[in-house]
């Protein structure tokens, strides 16, 4: 049964838009990621425009994120002021992404951006999460414990100035990285179309000392707001958001989720995330294949309003 | 159709006058006139459109009956799209990957074009002829705005324009679309593509008499699209706004339901 995306103006199998939702919003619910950061590449293997694929991928993230913000808003596992912090900064970079984004657009290196920004966001995340998970399988192996990191412990970051105490948190910490972490997440979500909690989580946990309760309601609080607004921006500068893919894909992205969390519960977590390392190099990999291998067609149209 | 019986009307005459004007000398100077007429100003066409053919009949009146008998007058219909700048980019290896270098922008190109003639366009004009008038797929007038340096490389990007409109199924041709029904009526047989662009589109037609082009008639023709995708597709350009929010709002609301639907207590 075939769809018509009015947006991407092309007609696709509903069902491979349902699988490839379905799937990713299985992932997502295992590992506890947006889900983004697969959505984006895997609509562009299938052919739809990447500036539809990135904007349409800001909008679902919306809706897998609002489910686990809501439950840890409920519970009070979040820090306001940290979240208001980085929310700020990443309504900016969003912005500034945005704008970027039309530039691109309009010079024609849009589609090349997306394509390299993900294979080095893809094959760097990809790479330090398999070496993270072989290194863990090898401890548990040797029945060795995991070395815990101590929280608390100061680096660079707490010698910054501009410095704000966090009460929830219990940290005094400088507003530039906040800054400059939130900025960038902002700036992801609207060029890349991904929440970026699988940046934020780990940057708050090992750069920032930010104590691990607070973190991933933190970073779902700033997501979803991002995340909402990067779609309306898209909307409403570069018409690129495709309701009815959007609306397939979270459908299908929130029932896969339920199941994948319940499946996520029974198996062991570095086993879990070396095969989600390897599947997220894999898409990376074939990212990059596309931009080094010579295109069949050199040439393309687009028109003033076109893709 | 008001044009039959002026062009019988026109046929009578020449009847009456003929031999006389036999006797002087053929009529080169060109009083030749062309009606063209389709059945409707406005095709409505919904999402799951796969094609169609469209049917225009005309007549040729003041005609040359000799002439017309051995078949030196020619028709050539086109279905033009609406017109958009279309810029033609070309990849180049820049550190082993593949990246848009050159680019080239053409002033106002129509989006579609199906033509429709009663042989090979190539054959019933000159290319000077074709091209002063921008008739066929091979002479639609493509200038190009800005910067084009020395110039050398427009004919390459003007190739891959009607390539890549011609492979898309945006740029046809039926060199045998046009037949005459009578002495002077026709028919023509233009193609709508799949994916035929919404907007105004102008059917336009030629005659020629021996290679030399001597008149024009246009008709526009409105492309409607219907139905929910292109109510869709209309609010996301008109009302970007509003569009984004109910974006929005429906990513919350699916989100949320999901997690109450499938709440484990």
């Amino acid at each position: 049964m075939t769809v018509y995306l009015p947006i991407a103006e092309l007609s696709v199998n509903i069902f491979i838009i349902l699988g490839m939702g379905a799937a990713v919003g299985f992932l997502s619910g295992m590992f506890g990621v947006g889900g983004g950061f697969l959505i984006t590449p895997l609509l562009i293997f299938y052919n739809i425009p990447p500036v539809v694929a990135v904007a349409t991928g800001a909008n679902q993230v919306v809706a897998s994120s609002i489910s686990g913000a809501i439950t840890h808003f409920r519970r009070g596992t979040l820090d306001i002021k940290l979240g208001t912090v980085l929310l700020i900064a990443g309504l900016c970079g969003a912005t500034a992404g945005v704008w970027l984004f039309a530039l691109l657009r309009r010079v024609g290196q849009l589609d090349l951006v997306i394509s390299l920004l993900y294979v080095a966001l893809l094959g760097t995340v990809g790479a330090l999460m398999l070496f993270e998970s072989v290194n863990a399988l090898r401890r548990a192996a040797k029945n060795q414990p995991a070395s815990l990191r101590k929280p608390g412990h100061h680096n660079w970051v707490h010698g910054l100035p501009l410095k704000m105490k966090f009460k929830k948190s219990k940290i005094y910490l400088s507003v530039i990285p906040l800054g400059v972490l939130g900025f960038s997440i902002g700036v992801l979500t609207s060029i890349m179309g991904v929440g970026g909690g699988f940046i934020m989580v780990p940057a708050m946990i090992y750069l920032l000392r930010i104590p691990t309760n607070v973190v991933v309601g933190t970073s779902l609080f700033q997501i979803i707001f991002v995340t909402a607004y990067t779609t309306i921006m898209q909307a409403t500068t570069n018409n690129s958001v495709d309701i009815v893919l959007a609306f397939i894909l979270m459908v299908a992205g929130v029932v896969g989720a339920q199941y994948g969390v319940r499946v996520g519960q029974r198996l062991r977590g570095e086993q879990l995330r070396a095969l989600l390392a390897l599947l997220v190099l894999a898409v990376g990999l074939r990212l990059a294949v596309d931009l080094v291998l010579t295109p069949e067609e050199i040439y393309s149209v687009v028109s003033e309003w076109g893709y | 159709m008001k044009s039959l019986p002026a062009a019988l009307a026109a046929a009578l005459v020449w009847a009456l006058v003929l031999p006389a004007a036999a006797q002087d000398k053929p009529p080169s100077t060109a009083t030749e006139k062309m009606e063209i007429g389709i059945s409707t100003d406005e095709i409505a066409i919904t999402s799951d459109f796969r094609g169609a053919d469209l049917t225009i009949f005309g007549a040729i009146e003041g005609y040359d009956p000799n002439l017309l008998a051995q078949g030196k007058y020619d028709i050539v219909v086109a279905l033009e799209g609406p017109k958009d700048n279309l810029t033609v980019r070309r990849k180049e290896r820049v550190l082993g990957v593949w990246v848009n270098r050159r680019s080239m922008t053409f002033e106002l190109v129509p989006e579609s074009y199906s033509l429709s003639s009663t042989r090979d366009v190539e054959k019933i004009a000159s290319d000077e002829v074709l091209n002063s008038i921008g008739v066929g797929l091979h002479h639609i007038r493509l200038d190009p705005i800005g910067y084009i340096g020395d110039g050398s490389n427009l004919s390459e990007f003007r190739e891959s324009l009607r390539r890549l409109k011609e492979t898309g199924g945006f740029y046809q041709r039926d060199p045998g679309g046009v037949q005459f029904i009578s002495a002077s009526l026709f028919k023509a047989t233009v193609k709508l593509p799949a994916n035929v662009p919404n907007g105004t589109h102008v059917v336009r037609a030629h005659l020629f008499r021996d290679g030399v082009f001597i008149s024009e008639k246009a008709l526009p023709l409105r492309v409607v699209k219907t139905g929910l995708e292109q109510m869709i597709s209309n609010a996301a350009y008109s009302h970007p706004l509003s569009y984004g929010v109910l974006a929005v709002v429906l990513a919350l609301l699916t989100g949320w339901i999901a997690s109450i639907v499938f709440r484990k207590d």
